[in-house]
């Protein structure tokens, strides 16, 4: 094979390559995204990770259970979070998190170690498990 | 003094303002005294800069509550240590440390060039000296770090305590440096783009300053990793969260950027990668500094409200659009001086390793933005998570690994087939008998991912173990000297090759703990009351006591008060006592009653780890305070003015209460396998790299230059 | 106001050291002087290239004819970079060695 053809080859090869890499990107992460949202527009029926404030005095704790309710940032619906799994240690009342669940009965059901809560100030950094 | 402060900051920006000025000015004049003026600007800049965060740090070290930026960091009772670095914990601090590190840096790189690269140092200096006023125009614009405050606050706000451990401390001058570090590669590029001096000679000039950049930058994220697995509570060390990719980005792509310079420097190939390549670690390594400072991705970093972020965005789109233009207005200077000779070169597998290690980039990239890609095509925000970027990231990683035990074992140019195969038969030998054993003997196949990486680092070490055998061998042949004379003066005249195989060993098993610690870790989730055991990966774990400590922190964080456990530990004939806590700080809401107030602050994990070079027990635990909620609610009403020393013997009763009829706690218990090797790995490659980046001796230089010169005098002259 | 008092102060002081260069004078402009610098970086890598190519083929990647064949090459071009900076720096070849 003379080097033109070669490098023509190694062209296409490589085109091939970037093409199929960027076909996986878009094709997974579309199929495995969740939708994120605000506790004013989650609908029943699908998962959402949903971003908001921890409403004040809505935290209760049951055991291995933690209840509380999110409202949107700026806003005042406020939707009522069931959560189990570990708890990240800025979590309090006030704070901005996201959890990842589905609305039941009423209820933001949310998976095991999705909570992550965010720090009211600059630099700080906290993240808490994540179901894998 | 903070009034001298600013005033550095505003002369600071003028200074790399003129800097850029009078560089372009005398390049496009071949005036050299304005070039020279140019540079001068630079050294003032860094002397501005320095005097400048001493101020600030010194205003830190005394608490000194009238500046505003110590009074939101920091307070009188956080310790010395995290005094110091709570200067870079705020936005403006931060800014600065930017600046001051861009500005030293800069000096550095154009007193060492000042006598050569005349035709590109000038262009450079501008370049460096535009990014320098961007980031002081940041500060003296919109985030000084020198405001004060009217009535100095009685006390500080305090370091985040969950900042509060030497590696958080240590990771952002390290990632700056980093960041910074890439910026005087990009900068010299620039300047050979304008003056078509594409050759490498930018690159022989900066080629250190990448690898500096690179150790750095690796070393941050390292810390970061290390932070997040020892300081908070889910016991993991990568999130995939956008600020960790953030700061992965441009390691990846500098990773590409310090090999295929290599070869450039040696065929004179790839020059239009290489500019693009450096541009785009630069652009991320801005991007980098940006993301933690927007609001733009959701991520637990909420600075929804910052006010630099639009200004940021505009300085990335433009450098962006600067690059792209400037790299094809001089497409011509860049084509290639030499063909491809043969696939199998070190050249091809350094491009295929470019190619995985963007790839990889890429799809960080994707994953880390999808939130937006998402909004702007389909109008609903959608976001990935780190199972999409593991199964993602993982096929590439092995080709990674793989291609750096490839690497090492080609020359440049060619290497002929039969040697190759000579070559290869004992690290393929090595790597076939490792899958067997681990087939054999481990339950390693139940993560085929894990399995092939176990493999693949199989096969790099043994190249590498081989390369120094061989390269020893052949020095003997040579001059007879012992094995480890030879090993070492091997390592001392090859520092590039040899420091960079190490790296490799380095990369190989870090890889090697990570594929292990994430596939085979076993978790578990228990709530226990004293007396109470439980049972993980062979350990048995029996909760014997719970504390309550007032004061005296030995992690050295000041936290005033620490519920914990005491858990002891036995396995196969071994005994050992795990102590994990929870630190609770107090807070400064003047909303709060007296006593709560002590456990309303933050709170912290203070986990406990029993390090192991086979696994890691790792231990959290939650103390239920909630039981005491009554009580301090009582004490808060019964005892609300009451003075310090009073509120001492409260709080005291508190604790003793606790620790002698302690609710149920929540305890998370993980058992991760070859973590400690992450650590370890990460080590060896700094190691590798310190090795590759030593300067050789001049002297043994010039003996080696004297005897090639006369040699090839010898066959000049008889041509 | 100690903030306009340390601008006026820093101002001067900047000034002054950047205008040491222009106050000197115009340096005459060598570009000779540039390209020997970077011509002799491109000689220590070309020789840094020898050398390592004679390590492959000491530790067996290069075969006896493979390497002679790079070898040639790469002494070529070191011969064509000690030829242009003997040019610049005015010498004959025999004075070299």
């Amino acid at each position: 094979m003379d080097p033109s053809r070669k490098r023509k080859l190694r062209l296409v090869i490589f085109l091939a390559a970037a093409l199929l890499l960027a076909t996986a990107l878009v094709y997974t992460s579309f199929s495995a995204s969740t939708e994120a949202s605000k506790p004013s527009e989650v609908q029943p029926g699908q998962s959402y990770e949903m971003t908001g404030k921890v409403v004040n005095d809505s935290i209760e704790r049951d055991g291995d259970e933690l209840r509380f309710r999110v409202r949107d940032r700026d806003g005042t619906e406020s939707v009522a979070v069931l959560y189990s799994g570990v708890v990240p240690d800025p979590f309090r009342e006030g704070r901005e998190v996201i959890v990842e669940g589905e609305l039941k009965k009423g209820t933001f059901v949310a998976e095991r170690d999705s909570l992550v809560t965010k720090c009211p100030s600059k630099f700080t950094k906290e993240k808490e498990g994540q179901s894998s | 003094m903070a009034g001298v402060g600013s005033a550095c900051l505003t002369i600071g920006l003028f200074a790399a303002l003129y800097a850029a000025g009078a560089s372009v000015y005398g390049a496009l004049n071949r005036r050299r005294e304005w070039v020279s003026s140019g540079r001068r600007a630079i050294y003032c800049l860094a002397a501005l800069c320095l005097v400048a965060f001493a101020i600030l740090e010194a205003a830190f070290l005394r608490t000194d509550l009238s500046f505003a930026l110590v009074a939101e960091g920091s307070s009188t009772d956080t310790p010395t240590f995290y005094k110091v670095t709570a200067l870079w914990a705020t936005q403006d601090g931060s800014l600065l440390l930017w600046a001051t590190l861009l500005s030293l840096f800069s000096s550095a790189v154009l007193f060492l060039t000042r006598r050569t690269l005349r035709d590109i140092a000038p262009w450079a200096t501008a370049v460096l000296g535009v990014v320098a006023a961007f980031f002081l125009l940041l500060m003296v614009g919109w985030e000084n770090p020198f405001g004060t405050l009217a009535v100095a606050p009685q006390e500080g706000a305090g370091l985040n305590p969950l900042l509060r451990h030497p590696a958080m401390m240590i990771h952002p001058p390290m990632l700056y440096t980093g960041y910074v570090g890439f910026s005087i590669p990009f900068a010299f590029a620039v300047g050979a783009l304008i003056t078509r001096r594409t050759g490498a000679d930018w690159i022989r000039a900066t080629r250190r300053f990448a690898l500096v950049a690179w150790t750095f930058l690796g070393t941050g994220i390292m810390l970061g990793a290390l932070w997040s697995y020892t300081e908070l509570g889910w016991g993991g060390y990568w999130a995939w969260d956008p600020v960790e990719n953030a700061s992965l980005m441009p390691w990846l792509v500098g990773t590409a950027f310090i090999h295929s310079i290599m070869v450039q420097e040696k065929r004179g190939l790839l020059k239009v990668w290489n500019v693009s390549l450096i541009c785009a670690t630069f652009v991320l390594a801005l991007l980098g500094t940006f993301l933690v400072r927007s609001g733009i991705l959701e991520s637990i970093h909420a600075f929804g409200a910052s006010t630099i972020g639009v200004q940021f965005l505009l300085f990335i789109a433009t450098v962006i659009a600067a690059s792209a233009a400037l790299i094809l207005w001089r497409l011509p200077d860049l084509r290639s001086e030499a063909k491809l000779d043969s696939l199998v070169s070190r050249e091809a597998f350094f491009l295929l390793n470019n190619l995985v290690l963007v790839g990889l980039c890429l799809v960080i990239l994707w994953g880390t933005f999808f939130p937006l890609i998402s909004e702007a095509l389909t109008g609903t925000e959608e976001s990935v998570g780190p199972p999409w970027f593991n199964r993602l990231t993982t096929p590439l990683a092995l080709a990674l690994v793989l291609l750096t035990g490839i690497g090492p074992v080609l020359a440049w140019r060619k290497v002929t087939p039969s040697a190759l195969r000579r070559i290869l038969l004992v690290p393929v030998a090595a790597t076939l008998a490792a899958l067997a054993g681990l087939l054999a003997f481990t339950n390693a196949a139940d993560s085929p991912a894990s399995l092939a990486m176990f493999c693949f680092v199989a096969f790099v070490l043994t190249v590498v173990a081989q390369e120094f055998w061989r390269g020893a061998s052949a020095r003997r042949t040579m001059t007879g000297e012992a094995w480890p004379r030879a090993l070492a003066r091997l390592l001392g005249r090859n520092r590039r090759r040899y420091g960079g195989y190490l790296v490799h060993a380095g990369i190989a098993v870090l890889f090697l703990g990570v594929a292990a610690s994430s596939a085979f870790l076993e978790q578990r989730d228990v709530r226990l009351s004293p007396g109470d055991s439980f049972e993980i990966d062979g350990y048995q774990v029996t909760y014997r006591e719970a504390t309550a400590r007032l004061g005296g922190d030995s992690s050295g964080t000041g936290a005033p008060i620490a519920f914990g456990a005491v858990l002891d530990v036995r396995k196969d004939g071994k005994h050992f006592t795990l102590r994990p806590s929870r630190n609770f700080y107090s807070s400064a809401d003047p909303s709060l009653g007296t006593i709560s107030r002590f456990f309303e602050g933050e709170a912290t994990s203070e986990v406990d780890v029993r390090w192991g070079l086979r696994k890691d027990l790792w231990l959290a635990v939650r103390p239920d305070i909630s039981a005491l909620e009554k009580p301090i609610a009582e004490a808060d009403a019964n005892f609300a003015d009451t003075p310090g020393d009073v509120q001492a013997l409260i709080i005291a009763a508190l604790a003793e209460r606790y620790r002698n009829d302690p609710p149920p706690a929540a305890f998370r218990a993980i058992a991760s396998p070859l973590v400690a090797w992450i650590w370890i790995g990460g080590a060896i490659a700094v190691l590798g790299a310190l090795v590759a980046m030593w300067p050789t001796p001049e002297a043994r230089l010039r003996r080696v230059r004297a005897i090639y010169s006369a040699r090839l005098g010898k066959e000049l002259s008889r041509a | 106001m100690e903030y306009a008092l340390a601008l006026l102060v820093l101002a001067a002081l900047v000034a002054v050291a950047v205008s040491l260069p222009l106050r000197r004078g115009g340096e005459e402009e060598r570009r000779d002087a540039t390209r020997i610098e970077e011509l002799s970086a491109a000689k220590e890598a070309k020789y840094r290239e020898i050398r390592d190519a004679e390590l492959d083929h000491r530790m067996g990647k290069l075969s006896e004819a493979d390497w002679r064949a790079v070898d040639r090459d790469l002494r070529g071009e070191a011969i064509e970079i000690l030829r242009e900076l003997d040019r610049l720096e005015g010498r004959s070849p025999q004075e070299r060695a």
